[in-house]
């Protein structure tokens, strides 16, 4: 609706023959026509609660009904799947896998581009690789959903998409075209040689450029018919965030760069979505008070640089606070390439977050945060056919996921695929 | 004269009360102890006394001596200590870019022990570490193998060995990580002849050295590097050896063989495509698991089955932190991953544990909770293989280093404003906001 509304309003009319295919593409490659049942000595829904000896039955792809085994008829023709623990398919709120790709080579290291410190135009969906191992990788330990796209680095890197973690194109793949911009600020945002330089240069850099997309997006919406300025791509990647159709995902650790964020945000009226987050518990009331949701640092992120200070015990802070939080897997330059996400929300379950609060921070708060929680994050009828399937409680080292489904379809025989 | 002699005497007795007094036994009881070297004891007795262990047993055959304090562990787990086999704490450094091969370069001159992970290794159950330089060069200099006890200065940290000497190994390294321009190697191939050119120029030393029979007038000048490479010829230098793709592995099997030097294989990426080969040298290997394959080439096929793999082949493994590519803190789930790929918990425990203290020579002394060995162990509230288990004590030749109820010791355990600070002269101020 929103996006409706910025089209009729800045009259790009040019854009919507093309939002249309691609909606119309994305109603085609959600179609599955996988019948399956899956029972549960426990199915976490995250909608309605845990259900004991559960069945979730799943028609053409996606959830038809969900409840006791003793209340729930299977349909005949459906395939049956049993796990001690049901889960929805879990949602890694931020990674890079896909445009990062394990060999950590030139030839697969899309993640940054550093021939500008500012390009918002950049898309993830021209850049993201289905068949990369680390997606697989991901996906067999129960990931279905990933925010994936350009990594922290540059003041801002390009656009991020949400996906499927199954698909053999990204059309296939592909959720949410674009979830957010992502900017950077703290150390991370200063570059060697060039500016920005430093954090107020940093700022600045970032001030003027949105300053310039509100004068061209009033240029947009006044001009008249035929008399449009020329097309700019960056100028239009940060008008829809002036707009409020896309966030700006701010990677920021130190409390003072959390602060210069929300400044920025006030400033420009724009909506942020907090990532990494590091000092997050220093200033929970202004992070409260702003309302905009944390993705937070991986629980085992490493304590170094803007981040020294993290704690394992963060999570279970916002949690309290009443602050809006999911998990993210991160970026990663070296070994492991990549995090997964189940792990870093366990070692927060055994630091202060319940179980429950813990997969609701990889699932369905997820999926709101990123804008997906029509489609997944929970098991509920209507909903997508994603599921992760343990053996025992999800968090622990030794237990395994067993299946992973995505519409229904099993993408992965969980991580005995790898022992 | 008599009077001194009395006051000497006193003074004497008082020395004795207060020696016996620091000597005092103090005594574990009610939890589950895991000696590591025999059977799990479900309701134990730990007694230990000057750093060491007087008696470990069930708690029906161990007599608590009358004046033990007694420290009741009831619902929690006890076992040896954790040795990290491969670690990069304390600021650690060694080699510079000069040379690929730089054998008198020596960690021993190049840590700082008010490091701050000192004290999270601490937290992490970690008792002692082989602290390295890293894995950029074929030999990257002299390791030391570190109890972590409080200490202010390195000499506080050190082990001495009988004849004297500190314990330590050295590094070496193959694959890609020292593959760059020159003069370090741009191939595979000449790493390895590069390394073996040093280890033939190390064995004409030491013919010098034996042909000189200790007399100063026959005794080929000094030469720091030769030296260091007669120690590894000689087997009192444990050559750790990173490694990742098979290949490579087996290079290092096929060296060990010509040279004859003791090895522990280190990463060991590939080592489920050649446990067989690995069992059969006898080399020892040093896992290190971690999250996702990849980040480089040469890890990019590494498994969780690394462990299972190596312990069905009858290898000795084992388990490092590469600190700071896994966390200290979290040292144990090395251990719990492998048991989710199918290794043994036992083994898995061993691995932690006393498979580490033989790889570093020092089995006679830790790595398990024998009566006699260094009281080196860890409370724990569960099973040390759950993710919700806590290490609630570190306790290092007798003396508590680490306990997660004492704010200061927290910090370090679950991080925090200032955790990643050196260790500050006074912890009070940090608590309080006066020093960051």
């Amino acid at each position: 609706m929103a996006r409706m509304e910025r089209l009729k309003t800045c009259r790009w009319r040019g854009m919507t023959p093309v939002l249309v295919a691609f909606l119309v593409l994305m109603t085609m490659v959600s179609l599955s026509n996988a019948q399956v049942a899956v029972k549960g000595e426990k199915v976490y829904t995250m909608a309605s609660g845990v259900i004991a000896d559960g069945v979730v039955v799943i028609t053409d792809g996606k959830i038809a009904e969900v409840g006791p085994a003793n209340e729930v008829t299977i349909p005949p023709g459906h395939e049956l799947l049993d796990a001690k623990v049901v889960t929805p398919g879990l949602i890694d709120a931020h990674t890079v896998v896909g445009l990062a790709g394990q060999l950590n080579r030139d030839q697969d290291q899309d993640q940054l581009e550093n021939s500008s410190p500012i390009q918002p135009e950049l898309r993830a969906i021209d850049a993201y690789n289905p068949r990369e191992r680390l997606v697989s990788w991901v996906r067999s330990f129960g990931v279905t959903t990933i925010h994936t796209g350009h990594a922290p680095g540059n003041l801002i890197s390009g656009q991020t998409l949400a996906a499927k973690t199954g698909g053999e194109t990204v059309d296939e793949a592909v959720l949410r075209p674009a979830v957010a911009i992502a900017a950077t600020l703290g150390t991370g945002a200063r570059e060697q040689g060039r500016a920005p330089g430093t954090r107020s240069k940093a700022v600045a850099m970032l001030r003027d450029k949105l300053l310039k997309a509100q004068e061209y997006s009033d240029k947009v919406a006044q001009a008249e018919e035929g008399k449009a300025p020329a097309r700019d791509l960056e100028m239009e990647a940060l008008a829809q965030v002036l707009s409020h159709e896309l966030p700006l995902l701010v990677t920021v650790d130190r409390a003072n760069d959390i602060l210069t964020a929300l400044r920025l945000a006030d400033e420009f009226g724009i909506r942020l979505i907090l990532d990494s987050v590091a000092e997050a518990y220093l200033v929970l009331d202004q992070l409260k008070a702003s309302g905009f949701p944390v993705v937070l640092h991986p629980t085992m992120k490493r304590a170094f640089g803007d981040a020294e200070n993290l704690s394992w015990e963060t999570a279970s802070k916002l949690r309290r606070a009443g602050i809006p939080f999911a998990f993210q897997s991160g970026y990663e330059s070296y070994v492991p390439k990549t995090r997964v996400v189940l792990f870093e929300a366990a070692v927060a379950a055994a630091n202060g977050l319940s179980f429950e609060e813990a997969l609701s921070s990889i699932t369905i708060d997820a999926a709101r945060i990123l804008g997906v929680d029509d489609r997944v994050g929970s098991i509920e009828k209507g909903k997508d056919g994603d599921l992760a399937l343990f053996d025992g409680d999800p968090f622990e080292y030794t237990s395994h996921v067993t299946a992973v489904l995505i519409n229904g379809d099993l993408v992965s025989g969980g991580d005995k695929e790898w022992r | 004269m008599f009077r001194s002699y009395i006051l000497l005497f006193l003074l004497l007795g008082l020395v004795m009360t207060t020696g016996s007094a620091l000597g005092a036994e103090k005594a574990f009881v009610g939890g589950q102890i895991l000696t590591i070297s025999g059977n799990q004891i479900d309701k134990g007795t730990l007694i230990v006394r000057d750093g060491k262990i007087l008696a470990v047993g069930p708690a029906n055959s161990v007599a608590i001596p009358e004046n033990a304090e007694r420290i009741d562990v009831t619902g929690k787990v006890l076992m040896p200590g954790l040795v990290d086999t491969h670690s990069h704490i304390a600021q650690v450094e060694g080699a510079d870019s000069t040379a690929p091969i730089q054998p008198d370069v020596r960690v021993l001159d190049a840590i700082n022990v008010r490091d701050s992970r000192i004290q999270k290794a601490q937290a992490g159950g970690i008792t002692t570490a082989n602290v390295m330089p890293g894995s950029g060069h074929l030999l990257s200099g002299q390791t030391l193998y570190l109890k972590l006890r409080d200490g202010k200065l390195t000499d506080d940290l050190l082990i001495l060995l009988d004849d004297g000497s500190i314990a330590g190994g050295i590094k070496m390294a193959n694959g890609t990580n020292s593959q760059r321009q020159a003069p370090f190697p741009g191939t595979r191939a000449k790493s390895a002849a590069l390394v073996r050119e040093q280890y033939i120029k190390a064995e004409e030393y030491r013919k010098k050295l034996e042909a000189a029979e200790d007399d100063p007038e026959k005794m080929p000048a000094r030469d720091l590097r030769m030296e260091a490479l007669v120690e590894v010829l000689t087997g009192k230098r444990v050559v750790h050896h990173h490694t990742h793709r098979f290949d490579d592995i087996l290079t290092v099997l096929r060296l060990q063989k010509e040279f004859g030097f003791k090895t522990v294989l280190h990463h060991v990426s590939e080592a489920w495509k050649v446990a067989d080969e690995i069992a059969e040298s006898g080399a020892a290997s040093s896992l290190t698991v971690v999250d996702s394959p990849g980040g480089k080439l040469e890890a990019k096929e590494t498994s969780f089955r690394n462990g299972k793999a190596l312990e069905d082949a009858g290898a000795l493994v084992g388990f490092n932190t590469d600190d700071s590519i896994t966390d200290s803190r979290l040292f144990l789930r090395a251990a719990a991953l492998a048991v989710r790929a199918g290794m043994s918990r036992e083994k898995a425990l061993y691995g932690m544990t006393l498979a580490g203290a033989r790889m570093l020579e020092l089995e006679q002394r830790i790595g398990s909770l024998e009566v006699g060995k260094d009281a080196d162990f860890i409370v724990l509230s569960g099973d040390p293989l759950s993710v919700y288990t806590k290490i609630l004590e570190t306790w290092v030749e007798g003396k508590k280093v680490f306990d997660r109820s004492d704010p200061r010791d927290r910090l370090y355990a679950v991080g925090g404003y200032g955790a990643s600070h050196d260790q500050p002269n006074s912890f009070d101020a940090v608590l309080a906001g006066e020093v960051h």
